[in-house]
């Protein structure tokens, strides 16, 4: 009899701890803060710099969460995760969301229980090498020692690409950016290879830049997004929509600095519903009427995350190419806001 | 168990479970034993159900999928279109083949520093003090670091062994060049060591769950055959010395049984060594030796020779001085002394703690993920896992596997400890 009750009480327990975990939004909303899952440091998007402060385009859409779910961008807290542990974080509650240069596939989305939501970097895998190996293109490099990030897609990728082409490799598996960055540029290996972004914001931290190039060859797709554990669909549409509202603004033109006036001034319904000014969709999310509103004044738009962080002029450089709105040719795309 | 005659035989009530020394031990241990089961349930139980939460089965299968990446260390064949459980089988000799060595060198060092620490000469003495206490004192991560930090910055790079045309013309000297008669290269990625090829090797066996390299295993099996043979040859000199008191000459002969057959079925086999040569970016040919490997087991040995070197000291100083004295009296060398005398007695007291130093050699090669050295830990435990997810199940293969391999070699050691131990007789 007593054994029934100790086990009841107990599975009663567990189904409790399930439940909570269940509802990361009024979670983040009782902690007063958000919790982010980020890169280790990959300058450009996501990097703590001198005192402490991070900033990047990832990092840039946690504080667009922040500002709409608890009205303040600086209620984050960044959590460093390397290739081999984000997802670990993620799964064990450790953060409430992951954005971290991480690429959408099958396998994440079922086997991992998670959820992709978005993709906030449409992105692909390249490598580089030194400009005096003499290199001009990825199948040249047969017998070549190659470093590369475990735990992550452009693993996987190597192995396949090397062996479609019929070349050989050496694999030289780091846990991490930096420590990819010290080998490559000690000579222990002759290519890194790992996102074309993430090559891009490692070339711009070298001293010597100009002395390494990025070859034309880009081998895999690698979409790039905001993660939350799977069977949370409350919490994964705030991350989703909160995203969303960041491209229609730049569709738009509501930009950090004229959000106000034109949330006054407005004659479209969209962005009338979108800032919160009409309707009640900010509640529907279960976050401020306004939250979209506060995310995109915290932030700005899509557009000015992307060119203040790693667009071009910028020491990262990179073209708006496949990340450019789709009235501009690109794929960034928002489903209505209605 | 004196006082049981004078307790009355009365019937059993409850409270004599608790207030009856003679049931109250049980009692206790039952009730623990209850507790822990339970313990153990409800930690299964809430494993399962937080399982089932996040929408997981605990399951295997994943071991006989694809694994899609490279290893850069292989002692068996393996592609990425091998099985993770492959995989796990090429880390897992990784860590064997670091544990081994490592075992090996330590073992061999530790013994010397541990009797040179005792050595009259004040200067030996001191040096070997000062080794074993930096060693012993200083995290194992960071000599692994260290070490490997050394072989890889400060060896050439394979371009810098390449001559060209230019160079050749102008009669210059590459930057690097080989060692050993041209035969090894040193590079900032690993040593390049000369390989081993048969012409006429005996091809493999194919088994269906591996496949067996039959030319490895006939030169065993030859090299076995020869040493078997060549310990007969002694015993019967040895029997015919105590026989007789004349021991027969077996120099020749041994030597003739140790070498000839091997060297014979090596030319059969059409046996050649194979040079590395640089090609490209890289050295080809012959063996590469990555520096991880070569990092780990220099640090797993120098820092385990260390705690080794004390145990010995300790099972030296454990004998005591009259065996000494007694052997001097005899007229023994000191080296005869310490090698007939003193070490066979001390290795008794050695032998138990050097085991769990084998053991923490052993388990200390999971820190090779500190320099990129897919051991275990990294295949299994690190790539696998992370691409499929699994953690549970990885995790526990993966303690399972060491737990077994630590349990082989202490039960190994334990029986060698058997062995030299004080027979009576
Ligand atoms: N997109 C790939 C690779 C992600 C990845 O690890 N990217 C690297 C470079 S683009 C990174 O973020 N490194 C920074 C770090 O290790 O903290 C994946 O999701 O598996």
């Amino acid at each position: 009899m007593k054994k029934t009750v100790f086990f009841g009480a107990l599975a009663a327990t567990t189904l409790l701890a399930g439940l909570a975990s269940a509802g990361t939004l009024d979670d983040v909303k009782a902690r007063g803060e958000l919790i982010c899952g980020s890169n280790t440091g990959l300058t450009g998007f996501g990097a703590p710099d001198a005192s402490g402060n991070w900033a990047g385009f990832d990092v840039d859409l946690c504080r667009a969460i922040a500002a709409a779910v608890l009205g303040d961008a600086t209620k984050v807290k960044f959590v460093p995760t390397t290739g081999e542990t984000r997802f670990t974080a993620l799964q064990s509650g450790e953060v409430d969301v992951l954005i971290r240069n991480s690429t959408w596939t099958a396998t994440r989305d079922s086997e991992l229980s998670l959820d992709f939501v978005a993709v906030n970097y449409y992105d692909g895998q390249g490598f580089m090498v030194k400009k005096d190996l003499g290199v001009s293109s990825a199948k040249e490099l047969d017998g070549a020692t190659v470093c590369i990030q475990t735990g992550t897609t452009t693993e996987l990728n190597l192995a396949d690409f090397f062996k479609q082409n019929n070349i050989s490799y050496q694999p030289v598996t780091v846990g991490d950016d930096s420590e990819a960055q010290r080998q490559y540029l000690a000579g222990a290996c002759d290519a890194y290879t790992t996102d074309a972004s993430g090559l891009a914001a490692s070339r711009a931290t070298m001293p010597d830049a100009e002395n390494h190039i990025i070859l034309p060859e880009i081998i895999s797709k690698e979409p790039l997004g905001p993660v939350v554990r799977h069977g949370d669909s409350q919490w994964g549409d705030v991350v989703r929509w909160t995203y969303y509202a960041l491209l229609i603004a730049e569709e738009k033109g509501v930009t950090s600095a004229n959000v106000n006036e034109v949330a006054t001034s407005t004659t479209d319904e969209e962005v009338k519903r979108l800032l919160g000014v009409s309707g009640d969709f900010g509640a529907k999310f279960g976050i401020d009427n306004a939250g979209f509103k506060t995310a995109i004044a915290a932030v700005g738009n899509y557009g000015e995350i992307y060119a203040r962080n790693i667009g071009e002029g910028t020491t990262i450089n990179l073209a708006r190419g496949l990340n450019a709105l789709w009235t501009q040719g690109g794929l960034q795309y928002a489903p209505p806001f209605r | 168990m004196a006082m049981a005659t004078d307790v009355p035989k009365d019937s059993f009530r409850l409270s004599m479970l608790i207030y009856d020394t003679r049931y109250r031990s049980y009692t206790i241990q039952i009730v623990v034993l209850i507790l822990f089961a339970m313990a153990v349930a409800w930690l299964l139980n809430n494993t399962v159900q937080n399982l089932a939460v996040r929408g997981k089965q605990f399951d295997y299968s994943f071991l006989w999928q694809r694994a899609g990446y490279d290893i850069g260390q292989q002692l068996i064949p393996y592609t990425n279109d091998s099985t993770h459980f492959r995989a796990l089988l090429v880390g897992l000799l990784n860590t064997l083949v670091v544990a081994f060595w490592g075992c090996i060198f330590a073992t061999i060092l530790g013994v010397i520093v541990g009797v040179l620490r005792l050595s009259n000469n004040w200067l030996i003495g001191r040096l070997m003090t000062i080794y074993v206490e930096i060693f012993r004192n200083v995290p194992l991560l960071l000599w692994i670091l260290l070490s490997y930090v050394i072989l890889s910055e400060t060896t050439p790079q394979p371009r810098d062994f390449r001559v060209t045309d230019e160079m050749a013309a102008a009669g210059e000297e590459p930057a690097a060049s080989m060692m050993l008669f041209d035969t090894v290269a040193v590079t900032n990625r690993g040593t390049n060591i000369p390989a081993p090829l048969f012409d006429r090797g005996l091809g493999t066996l194919d088994l269906g769950f591996m496949t067996l390299n039959l030319t490895f295993w006939a030169i065993l099996a030859v090299i076995a055959g020869s040493i078997w043979v060549n310990r007969r040859i002694l015993a019967s000199a040895r029997a015919q010395q105590e026989a007789t008191g004349d021991r027969p000459v077996t120099w020749w002969k041994s030597i003739l049984v140790l070498f000839a057959p091997t060297i014979l079925l090596l030319v059969a086999l059409g046996f050649h060594l194979e040079i590395p040569e640089l090609r490209g970016f890289n050295f080809a040919g012959g063996i590469l030796v990555a520096h991880s490997f070569t990092a780990l087991t220099i640090a797993l040995s120098l820092y385990t020779a260390a705690f080794i070197a004390e145990i010995v000291r300790a099972g030296i100083l454990a004998i005591s001085r009259g065996q000494t004295e007694a052997a001097f009296a005899l007229g023994l060398r000191p080296n005869r002394t310490m090698s007939l005398i003193i070490l066979p007695q001390a290795l008794r007291v050695i032998i138990p703690p050097l085991i769990s130093q084998y053991l923490n050699l052993t388990k200390n090669t999971s820190l090779g993920i500190a320099v990129s050295y897919l051991d275990l830990r990294g295949t299994l435990g690190g790539i696998s896992l992370n691409q499929t997810g699994r953690e549970l199940e990885c995790m526990l293969l993966m303690m399972l596997i060491y737990l077994s391999i630590s349990l082989i070699i202490s039960s190994l050691m334990n029986l060698y400890n058997k062995s030299v131990q004080l027979k009576a007789r």
